[in-house]
């Protein structure tokens, strides 16, 4: 036997986390000890090249990581212990699958000479995980554990990127085997996602969208994942074409709203212009997005006199839902890169006047307008407020889930991508407070705002918490109507206004509640306190909580009733009780 | 309402279903079937038949034959679905490939005496299933065929005194040189 005493790769299960951490460029690690994990926690303490951000939920932690990782576009980490530390993850997980974030979880696992037994906090961590994550490991053996650990790595940062987990039985954190830096042999050679398109479908792309005459783009989270590049691509795509630009929630930031081509959002309560765009267009250029029902609406009124190019790094996307002409299987900035490089050799910017004049009729119709009020603060009147004192501001915002989503989606403009962290695919009420916690650990000198419900915000505001312990100076800005908006007003639309269990009897008074965490309380009630509040809320350099009482009953439009097509969208000025109720007419079935 | 509506009603278009055999090629590693049938049982599809069994030990390869049923839309989903799974090689559409054999064993055990032992013995034989076990009042016949075959053999003993049966499940091959 050599003397492997010296050998600078011997080192415990636990110590080859923290040195793949290290390895991999990872800074920060949201996480919660507990039993199974504690050899690791031991490792953390003794180094400090990772920082560990300690959260006060499991679930806080995965969502952190989830803010961490769509502001920087970087993988978000996360250690938890075993048992309800991994359940506790399976929310942010889902999560993240559903919206296509990078996360690597640690989860820690009972002594493998235990596990199967129902021991003290054992859970079926690789079994409950299986579906929400792009692929999970058990370890086994201490000696497999460097290669698992890079391929978590790569599998989840490459190709449609997406969390993953690694669960290590404390046996394996304790027990000394051999680690290797990462190497390109620590990947399933079965794993090989594509990335450059076929040059003969981007080429018969360029040809549709050369001879379009109302042609429209549709992006999505996609060209945000695929990073910066593909966000400039787009913009010299769209430059270069001269095309409307219309894109889906979680695409939001990269075309800029200022932009001279934006549509503004697409989809249930997405704009007029953008949605009869799509559903008039005889080209569609789908980049990165995946015809989740929330755009189609009615699957099989979408856009009927349309071709379709539809460009995605994950082949299950292409026609799931809506038959594409011209799939493009690829990476979106790489794709784009190739395209753009193809039309400006071959193909001309096509006229389209005739296009834009229909356009600009539909715009007229401003489907965002709302009454304004002096007396009651309404939402969408905070937002554009908000909007306005941030200018200027390196701002990023994260959102819960609900109508205040929408709002902000509506009327907050982002200029650039990766600044918009909202929980689009699954819709995850209690994502915005603890997201903002990541980004601003990612981003300590920005502005980062979590535009908040009443509802949303309780369900996760134990990690104020952490934002106090940590100082991260993340401003919830609740616009507090004191009900599940979104769900009142579907009761209203669609239950005979009966609403079941919508209003939040027992609100807390968010002020003292911010005292008692030890933020910073502020609130506005009418509409002439809100802008001076704002400008103190950005002031300051703490975490603060900010109540802002809005308009009870006002609904989030416009709005295409679910199960129906685009062109019967409902807009605020038409919504009167009649016209809302045969629109909603038979849509009681549908999500 | 009677047209479909949202996305949420596609699967109530009833569009014709086909059947298709698929043969996936898998690293052998824990888990690896439970995310296969997780992956039917999540999405919803359809499973007829499931063969899965070590095929090349040197390089931990399994190959997973799974019968599924549905829209044409729905059998480019599960093959899309089943390929970006990170443990899966490839998966090969042997019904669209048109040029495979599906082969299924079943053991079928017939309780009897008499005229009834002298009928099986017989149509066992027109089938060329073989006698694997006898005894006095019973034989378990081993059946090879496509599974239409092997379904026919077994109606033909439902009368004569079928006691049980044990079916493999399909698996499949490409004629001709070529490996998938």
């Amino acid at each position: 036997m050599t003397d492997k005493s010296h050998d600078p790769n011997q080192m415990t299960g636990a110590a080859m986390i923290v040195r793949a951490l290290i390895d991999h460029g990872v800074q920060h690690l949201f996480g919660y000890p507990g039993g199974a994990v504690l050899p690791i926690y031991d490792e953390i303490f003794q180094q400090s090249e990772v920082e560990h951000i300690l959260v006060r939920h499991e679930q806080g932690a995965g969502h952190a990581a989830e803010g961490y990782a769509r502001s920087t576009g970087k993988p978000g980490v996360v250690l938890v212990t075993s048992g309800p530390g991994a359940t506790n993850m399976v929310t942010p997980l889902t999560d993240a699958l559903m919206d296509s974030i990078p996360l690597v979880c640690i989860t820690g696992q009972v002594p493998t000479h235990l596990i199967g037994n129902d021991a003290f906090q054992e859970c079926d961590t690789v079994g409950i995980t299986r579906p929400c994550t792009k692929h999970n490991w058990l370890v086994r053996d201490v000696n497999d554990l460097a290669k698992v650990l890079h391929e978590a790595f790569y599998v989840a940062t490459t190709g449609r990127p997406g969390p993953v987990v690694v669960d290590v039985p404390k046996d394996v954190q304790f027990a000394t085997g051999t680690y290797h830096p990462p190497r390109k042999s620590d990947v399933h050679v079965s794993y090989t996602p594509r990335v450059k398109g076929d040059a003969t479908q981007i080429r018969k792309a360029v040809a549709l969208l050369a001879g379009a005459r109302r042609p429209v783009i549709y992006s999505g989270g996609g060209v945000i994942n695929s990073g910066r590049e593909a966000s400039k691509l787009l913009r010299e795509l769209v430059e270069v074409t001269g095309f409307p630009i219309t894109s889906t929630l979680m695409g939001l930031g990269a075309y800029p709203a200022t932009g001279k081509n934006w549509l503004g959002m697409l989809g249930m309560h997405g704009t007029y212009e953008s949605n009869m765009a799509m559903h008039d267009c005889d080209v569609m250029l789908c980049v990165g997005a995946r015809f989740d029902d929330r755009i189609t609406g009615r699957t099989d009124a979408f856009s009927p006199g349309s071709k379709k190019i539809h460009i995605d790094i994950d082949p299950s996307s292409i026609n799931k839902n809506i038959h594409v002409d011209v799939p493009i299987i690829g990476d979106c900035g790489n794709v784009l890169g190739d395209l753009l490089q193809v039309f400006k050799a071959e193909a001309k910017k096509p006229d389209i006047k005739a296009w834009w004049q229909e356009i600009a009729v539909w715009r007229a119709r401003n489907s965002l307008a709302y009454r304004k009020n002096s007396e009651v603060i309404l939402p969408q009147y905070a937002i554009e407020r908000l909007f306005e004192a941030t200018r200027g501001h390196d701002t990023y915002i994260t959102t819960e889930v609900g109508q205040h989503q929408m709002w902000a989606a509506q009327f907050f403009g982002f200029e650039e991508p990766h600044r918009w962290m909202t929980s689009g695919g699954l819709g995850t009420m209690g994502y915005g407070l603890p997201a903002a916690l990541g980004v601003q650990v990612a981003h300590p000198d920005s502005l980062v705002i979590d535009i908040a419900g009443d509802a949303s915000v309780q369900m996760t505001m134990q990690e104020m918490s952490t934002a106090v312990q940590f100082e991260l100076p993340i401003k919830i800005f609740i616009l507090n109507n004191q009900y599940m908006g979104m769900v009142r007003q579907w009761q209203q639309l669609l239950h005979g206004n009966r609403l079941s269990h919508s209003y939040s009897e027992a609100l807390p008074d968010f002020v003292k509640l911010a005292d008692a965490f030890g933020c910073v309380g502020l609130q506005a009630i009418k509409p002439g306190d809100l802008d001076g509040a704002l400008k103190e809320m950005i002031s300051i350099k703490r975490p603060v909580l900010f109540d802002c009482r809005v308009a009870a009953l006002e609904n989030c439009f416009p709005m295409i009733p679910s199960g129906k097509a685009h062109n019967e969208m409902l807009l605020p000025a038409e919504a009167t009780d009649e016209a809302t109720a045969a629109a909603f007419a038979g849509g009681k079935a549908l999500v | 309402m009677n047209q479909p509506a949202s996305a949420y009603f596609l699967e109530e278009r009833h569009d014709p279903t086909e059947s298709h055999t698929l043969s996936v090629l898998v690293q052998n590693e824990p888990g690896v079937l439970a995310r296969v049938i997780g992956l039917f049982s999540g999405r919803g599809y359809n499973i007829e038949s499931l063969t899965v069994s070590e095929t090349e030990s040197q390089k931990h390869l399994s190959r997973i034959t799974i019968v599924t049923t549905g829209t044409p839309m729905v059998i480019e989903q599960i093959k899309h679905q089943l390929d970006r799974m990170v443990p899966v090689y490839r998966v090969v559409d042997m019904t669209l490939t048109g040029r495979s054999i599906e082969r299924e064993l079943a053991m079928v055990k017939v309780r009897g005496g008499g005229d009834n032992r002298v009928e099986a013995l017989r149509l066992a034989d027109a089938f060329r299933a073989r006698v694997i076990d006898a005894t006095t009042e019973s034989f378990v016949f081993e059946i090879t065929g496509n599974s239409a075959k092997v379904s026919q053999f077994i109606d033909l003993m439902r009368p004569i005194g079928l006691v049980e049966v044990s079916r493999t499940g399909v698996a499949a091959i490409g004629r001709g040189p070529e490996g998938m």
